[in-house]
């Protein structure tokens, strides 16, 4: 927990994550793939997800995030239960309340990087706001480059659009999985610079997911997994 | 590597996308089961007219002469020896009097009077059987089958023909070697020889056709025969016909709509053949890596390429076996479809010669299209499996200039092939290419307007949906060409047929004539003249006919210049029976090209100056100051062509090919048309009927009737060439849902994305909604455009009319087409929209 936060007022958390079971059907029988899992996150928070791949770090990303429903358990975002809203219901809450951004960039091929950045706005209805869409691109430093199509751009490049996509509704909570996975050493930094700078600019709380001990290490707090159960948290 | 390596690899990459290689195949099912199916159905009439030659004729030789025989004909005929039977073909009015005190109704027929065993092979098809037998002595009539139900007349009833009654005893349907269609203007009625006497039906004037049918004993050289007779024949102005020669002229005309059917079901397997090359450009961009890990582990470019040019080749074969066994079914319904066209009854088989033929061209322009797309995967380097955006080596692949010629001689053959004429095959091939060409650049056209449409105030999910036709990778040209081939040709057909009757209705535009009265007697003019007063409708147009025969052209006898092997004009020119007029001035159908106008001669003895018809001078290689001399009915006079006249002979008015001037024929037996106008059914079926009981000799042409007619036939015609053309458009919509499929990675990733982002369900079916339903109206909108392009140049070059704009087409074709578009979108996006989510993580985490 950040000790800043901690010292003033405790925030009220803006991820609250209770008995969270996820159970899959398979030729063998049900395979548990997270279990009982419960945590929060304090708004302004950061926190890691660390673990071996086939822990159940993406699930329990992608059931923090509302993308797919939990067997047991729930899932807050800003005091809202996600198990209790259906796809749209929780389309609209990831819309208001949730950024991503994703290993492999995930822009929209057919979409300028400028376009890229304004489809959440968009997506609400929202007009008019180019001019906030070009001052984020310029924070990421690809101002020039909001013409271009994903194809025409680094994986550095990309994955600073993806930034500033993920930026442009302004979230109460920030999903990143594996970042800086796909990227070289100069952009990953580069990009690691941008989510932190962003997220203090921002008050935006950070969810990420991660393999690497030293972006692990810059979050306030570190959430280990193995085998789908969590062991550790610093 | 072994080519055993290349199939087994084929097979096993394949497996996870056979659904998806499946569909691409569809894309020339519906091509190939359309040239099975015409392939086949052209066999089985040729074979049909084979079995059924002699029957086509009716007899070993037919002999005709239209209008008065020369008095030496008869002598020729007997002396040619067998059995004959003699026919006298002519129009008149049959009345069907009125029951219960209601009017009676008539109608233009031919009437068909027949002698002797005609036809000696085969037998008319009538209802009941045998009805041909029972016209000897007795007043009985047969008559066709579309009369009996038209008017509601049973066998057994009573009509009228001229002033005698008859008895109808039968209904005839076919008479082999004559198609229902060309009855369908003026029905086929039968009587017997007899039974004319005192009908008063054949007047001076009346233009009959005589025709002679003979039978020879077994054995006969009929040709050969012919041969020897052929000067005498010719001498005395006598058409004729063999067996052979029946033979060859119906296999030829059916050979001409066979090819015609067959090119556009042509056009429908092109058009599939993209749509593999398309889909499989797609299929291919997802295979870079299988690829790539290929040649690091030590294959060659060649065995790459090999392996998925094994599945390019299996597509084709089996999209091909696929459409032949469809098109073995389809051809079950050509028979159906073409009925009024067809001189004979068609037994259903299958012709496996063409089964063989149509999967063959199936395979084969497959495969030249499916190479267009394969040659890139020669090209992807081994790099390419440890870095994404290694380019691919080399600049342009001249193989695709090679495989493009390849592509315009396999259709220029086919066409060739198909036509039998290197001209017309070139002529398709070109016009091929220029339609979708034009149609390719009509979409690029529309296709870069939506991207510069400003669309800032619609909502998102507007802009997106629309946004999609231009984004790179888009297949917009491909699909708008899919469908708008299909679009435009059904459009093009719809819209000539239009031009056509409008330009028939524009015959009988307000204050023209709409009614010729025909066969009109010298001493029944004025009673004419007075019954249409009488009835509203008066005379508008009147013209004196007399008939007449060329005997010399510049000074050199017709009957030479018949004999003369190298003389090169129209033999008909020389035979026929000429219907000329006199008068003093030029008429508002016709205008003057060159040379003076003579109104009268004083002298009609002397040489005298007539005005010829363009055509016809041309025609008989003649020009201004020529001679001719003319047979006025055993008079010679001795004439100059003074002018020439341009006719619309569209116009229905008396028109003709050779215009004395007044003061010379006045004497000579004559006889009348006239013309008048009745504006209304009602009115132009009362004044028919008072005419037909008045003048019974008399005969009507009707406009309205002469263009429902025609509507009727076009109608036929255009459901046999639509039918073919649905093929086109079914193909485009197996194309769009084919390429919609093969999309479907990137479709899902993209609506996964947007669902992450916040995207609800109903945006998302928004967006696909809205893309879809713009492609329709540009399909719709570039194959109208270029349906109307087609139908002005038509209009313009062939038809020489203004084109018609039927709007109401435009209202149905595009709602339609949007309709089609948005249904195989739905289709084939079925279940996209609900893609859960959690699949954007599980690409990339664990």
């Amino acid at each position: 927990m950040s000790s800043s936060a901690a010292a003033a007022a405790p925030a009220a958390p803006i991820l609250e994550v209770a008995n969270l079971t996820q159970t899959y059907a398979t030729a063998a029988g049900p395979l548990t793939v997270l279990d009982d899992v419960s945590f929060t996150v304090p708004a302004g928070g950061t926190l890691a997800i660390v673990g071996p791949s086939g822990s159940g770090k993406t699930t329990l990303l992608g059931l923090c995030a509302g993308l797919d429903r939990a067997h047991s358990g729930g899932v807050r975002i800003a005091g809202e239960a996600l198990e209790k809203l259906d796809e749209d219901g929780r389309a609209r809450v990831r819309n208001a309340e949730v950024g991503f951004v994703f290993q492999n960039f995930q822009l929209i091929p057919t979409l300028t990087a400028l376009e890229n950045v304004l489809v959440p706005l968009e997506l609400r209805g929202e007009r008019g706001r180019e001019s906030d869409a070009l001052a984020l691109l310029e924070r990421v430093g690809l101002a020039a480059r909001a013409d271009h199509y994903p194809v025409q751009l680094s994986g550095g490049e990309q994955q600073r659009v993806a930034l500033a996509r993920a930026f442009i509704n302004d979230p109460k909570l920030l999903f990143c999985d594996e970042p800086t996975g796909n990227l070289d050493a100069a952009n990953a930094r580069t990009v690691t610079e941008l989510i932190f700078g962003l997220n203090r600019e921002r008050g935006t709380t950070l969810v990420l997911v991660t393999h690497d001990p030293e972006l692990a290490a810059r979050c306030d707090r570190t959430l280990r997994l193995r085998g789908g159960r969590m062991v550790d948290e610093t | 590597m072994s080519f055993a390596f290349i199939l087994k690899t084929a097979a096993r990459d394949a497996r996870p996308s056979w659904r998806r290689l499946l569909f691409t195949a569809g894309s020339v099912v519906l091509g190939v089961a359309a040239l099975v199916a015409v392939g086949s159905f052209g066999r089985n009439l040729q074979q049909e007219l084979d079995s059924q030659a002699r029957g086509l004729l009716g007899a070993d030789l037919e002999v005709s002469v239209r209008g008065t025989p020369l008095p030496g004909a008869q002598a020729v005929l007997e002396s040619l020896g067998g059995e004959r039977s003699e026919e006298k073909a002519f129009a008149s009015m049959l009345v069907f009097p009125g029951r219960d005190g209601a009017p009676d109704r008539s109608r233009l027929v031919t009437v068909r009077a027949l002698d002797g065993a005609y036809p000696f092979y085969g037998d008319f098809v009538t209802e009941p059987a045998g009805a041909r037998a029972a016209l000897g002595a007795e007043n009985n009539v047969v008559l066709e089958e579309t009369l009996l139900r038209q008017f509601g007349v049973a066998v057994g009833d009573d009509v009228r023909l001229g002033q005698k009654t008859y008895r109808v005893s039968g209904a005839l349907r076919q008479i082999p070697g004559e198609s229902a269609a060309v009855a369908l203007l003026s029905p086929r009625v039968l009587i017997g020889q007899a039974a004319l006497e005192d009908a008063g039906l054949i007047g001076p004037g009346s233009i009959v056709r005589h025709k002679t049918y003979f039978k020879f004993p077994e054995g006969t050289d009929v040709e050969a025969l012919v041969a020897a007779n052929r000067e005498r024949l010719r001498e005395q102005r006598l058409g004729y016909d063999t067996v052979a020669e029946r033979r060859q002229e119906l296999g030829d005309a059916l050979d001409n709509l066979n090819a015609f059917l067959a090119l556009t079901g042509f056009v429908a397997l092109f058009l599939g053949a993209v749509g593999v090359a398309s889909s499989l450009q797609v299929y291919l961009r997802g295979k870079r890596a299988t690829v790539a890990v290929l040649r690091c582990l030590g294959a060659s470019g060649r065995t790459a390429f090999g392996v998925f040019l094994a599945q390019g080749a299996a597509l084709g074969l089996g999209g091909s076996l696929v459409g032949a066994a469809l098109g073995v079914g389809v051809q079950r319904l050509l028979p159906l479809l073409l009925a009024d066209f067809l001189p004979v009854d068609v037994r259903v088989a299958v012709a496996w010669g063409e089964v063989a033929r149509g999967v063959l061209i199936g395979v084969v322009l497959t495969l030249l299209f499916a190479l267009l797309p394969l040659l890139a995967v020669r090209r992807i380097s081994p790099l390419a499996a440890l870095r994404a955006a290694v380019l691919d080596t080399g600049g342009r692949d001249p193989w695709r200039w090679f495989i493009g010629a390849g592509i315009a001689v396999a259709v220029t053959g086919f066409a060739i092939w198909q036509t039998g004429d290197w001209r017309l095959g070139l002529g398709f091939a070109g016009g091929l290419a220029a339609g979708l060409g034009l149609l390719a650049g009509l979409a690029r056209a529309v296709v870069a307007i939506t991207r510069r449409l400003k669309l800032a105030s619609a909502p998102y999910v507007w802009r997106q949906g629309v946004a999609n036709l231009h984004r790179p990778n888009n297949r917009t040209t491909l699909l708008v060409l899919a469908l708008g081939t299909g679009t435009a040709l059904l459009l093009t057909l719809f819209l000539t047929r239009a031009t056509l009757l409008e330009q028939l209705r524009g015959v009988g535009a307000e204050g023209r004539p709409d009614l010729l009265f025909f066969d009109v007697q010298d001493d029944q003019v004025d009673g004419l003249r007075e019954l249409l007063a009488r009835e509203g409708t008066p005379v508008l147009a009147e013209a004196p006919i007399v008939t007449m025969r060329l005997q010399a052209l510049r000074g050199v006898a017709v009957e030479d210049i018949l004999r003369d092997p190298s003389s090169d004009i129209p033999s008909w020119t020389l035979r026929r029976e000429y219907r000329s007029t006199f008068r003093d001035r030029l008429t508002d159908t016709e205008t003057l090209v060159s040379g003076e106008w003579i109104p009268s001669v004083d002298d009609p003895d002397g040489i005298v100056p007539v005005s010829v018809e363009q055509g016809l001078a041309t025609d008989l290689r003649i020009g201004l100051g020529d001679e001719l001399l003319f047979d006025v009915q055993g008079v010679p006079v001795r004439t100059r062509v003074a002018s020439l006249r341009e006719v619309e002979w569209r116009r229905m008015s008396p028109n003709f090919f050779v215009v004395f001037p007044a003061g010379v024929l006045e004497p000579a037996p004559k006889f009348h048309v006239l013309a008048s106008r009745a504006d209304n059914g009602a009115l132009s079926a009362r004044v028919q009927q008072a005419v037909v009981a008045d003048f019974p000799n008399i005969s009507v042409i009707d406009l309205t009737l002469v263009i429902e007619t025609l509507d009727r036939i076009f109608g036929k015609a255009e459901l046999a060439v639509r039918f073919m053309a649905m093929f086109t458009l079914a193909t485009g919509v197996v194309v769009l849902g084919g390429a919609l499929a093969s999309g479907r990675r990137q479709r899902i990733r993209e609506i996964v994305l947007l669902r992450t982002l916040g995207a609800t369900g109903r945006q998302l079916a928004g967006i696909q909604l809205v893309e879809y339903a713009v492609l329709g109206l540009l399909s719709a909108a570039t194959g109208g455009l270029l349906a109307v392009g087609a139908n002005v140049a038509l209009a313009v070059w062939v038809f020489e009319s203004a084109p018609s704009a039927p709007w109401t087409a435009f209202a149905v074709a595009v709602p339609t087409v949007t309709l089609i578009s948005l249904v195989t979108g739905a289709l084939a996006g079925r279940g996209v929209v609900n893609h859960p989510p959690l699949a954007i993580l599980r690409r990339a985490g664990d």
